[in-house]
């Protein structure tokens, strides 16, 4: 008995086992009584194979160092160095180090100075901060106040970052704000916040790096925020999501 | 996150196994790799949780790869690393090594992409369908065609029987 005809489409869904059990028995049946479309179907198997032969040994190559996340080992290294040197001339350092990058490309002025400001404010071991989160009340009407808009503070205690305070400083054309946090080992990271963005609603995630400083810098309701530290990409964009999270509850 | 970086980790073999076959060139392939992660990092807060990451990530590579595509007229440079076979092939595995190479460059890259997502990274239709952002009915016309015109390519006995058609 001769089997129904089966189209194309149904023997490259057999093929690739997308076929529903009710039709394969019947498309099955049809490729053993067609020869030339079973020698058609096996080339196509054959060849998907030798795809696989030829690329699969990728899988087993390392994995360029670039492609893999900063080992949190280095950067508690480098945390701990920083503590060391922290007493002398090191924001003068660190400006040096900041200035030989080229950031004139991509990085907006705004998120450059917010990696200035950390830069200088962040090794600081006296005056870290103007108002301590002891006074967070305080802080956050003061500096509300001067920035003409009602911020709000993150708090990061949850990403394993305390708030030590914040500090006015002068932006472009107006007051901004910069909040200091610090992990248990001394890891300090500033969250810097400026008013009247030309461009409103929300935008993506931004990265940048200057010298040993990453940022990651965002848009949100006219607001700019910029969160930098020294630590690896990845802990850092963990604790931005943290921010934009509180932010937007 | 640190989760989900190890996800991430896990997943970059893979990446780098069919951007090496979409390519065909080791360091092009790299870069593609490379661009794509550094992308989904900073789009990280669009992915929704729970999702397929490796679709998602594929997703992004493909929209790295077609804005290149689009931005570059001529093909791939051919890195002749890239076509070492592996050490225990023979002399006949050797040639089919090397024409499986040169018959994936002859595909148009968007077959080849179909192809590879179905054929190397074993995805099902609807996922290959979800990954490039085209209706499943799509990916099937172009994995046939891509099918079809690498058994040309590659089948001596179809190749010979459809020599004039392939010329």
């Amino acid at each position: 008995m001769s089997t129904q005809p089966v189209n194309d489409e149904q023997l490259l869904r057999w093929l690739d086992n997308e076929l529903p059990d009710s039709v394969r028995a019947e498309v099955e049946a049809y490729v053993a009584e067609h020869p030339e479309e079973a020698a058609r179907l096996a080339a196509y198997r054959r060849n998907d194979a030798l795809i696989r032969a030829r690329f699969d040994s990728v899988l087993e190559e390392p994995v360029p160092v670039r492609m893999r996340r900063q080992p949190r080992s280095a950067l508690w290294r480098r945390a701990a160095m920083v503590g060391w040197f922290a007493l002398g001339g090191l924001a003068g350092w660190y400006l040096h180090d900041v200035k030989r990058v080229d950031v004139a490309q991509a990085v907006p002025p705004w998120a450059h100075r917010a990696v200035v400001a950390h830069a200088v404010y962040a090794p600081e071991v006296r005056h870290p901060v103007e108002v301590t989160a002891e006074q967070e009340d305080h802080l956050v009407a003061w500096l509300s106040k001067r920035l003409g808009t009602n911020l709000k503070v993150p708090h990061l205690d949850a990403v394993g970052y305390g708030l030590v305070g914040g500090r006015l400083l002068p932006g472009e054309q107006a007051a901004v704000a910069q909040f200091m946090y610090q992990d248990p080992q001394g890891q300090r990271l500033t969250l810097y916040v400026r008013t009247n963005m030309e461009q409103n609603g929300e935008s993506a995630f931004r990265f940048a790096q200057e010298g040993n400083v990453r940022v990651f810098y965002w848009i949100d309701r006219r607001l700019g925020y910029a969160l930098s530290g020294e630590i690896s990409k990845e802990e850092l964009l963990r604790v931005a999501m943290a921010v934009h999270q509180q932010l937007n509850p | 996150m640190s989760d989900f970086a190890s996800r991430i980790e896990e997943i970059i073999p893979r990446l780098r196994r069919y951007a090496r076959a979409l390519t065909g060139d080791g360091g092009a392939a790299d870069d593609l790799v490379q661009d794509t992660l550094e992308r989904a990092w900073v789009k990280l807060h669009l992915w929704r949780r729970g999702s397929d990451l490796r679709a998602w990530l594929f997703t992004i590579m493909h929209n790295v790869y077609v804005n290149q595509v689009r931005s570059r007229h001529d093909e791939v440079p051919v890195d002749d690393d890239s076509l070492d076979a592996p050490q225990r092939a023979t002399q006949t595995d050797l040639l089919e090594v090397r024409d499986i190479d040169a018959a994936l460059r002859q595909l148009p890259p968007e077959q080849r992409e179909v192809l590879l997502l179905i054929a190397l990274e074993r995805m099902s239709y609807s996922e290959a369908a979800r990954a490039l952002s085209i209706p499943i009915g799509t990916v099937m016309s172009r994995l046939a065609r891509a099918r079809e015109k690498l058994r040309l390519l590659l089948d001596s006995d179809a190749a010979a029987a459809t020599l004039k058609v392939v010329k």
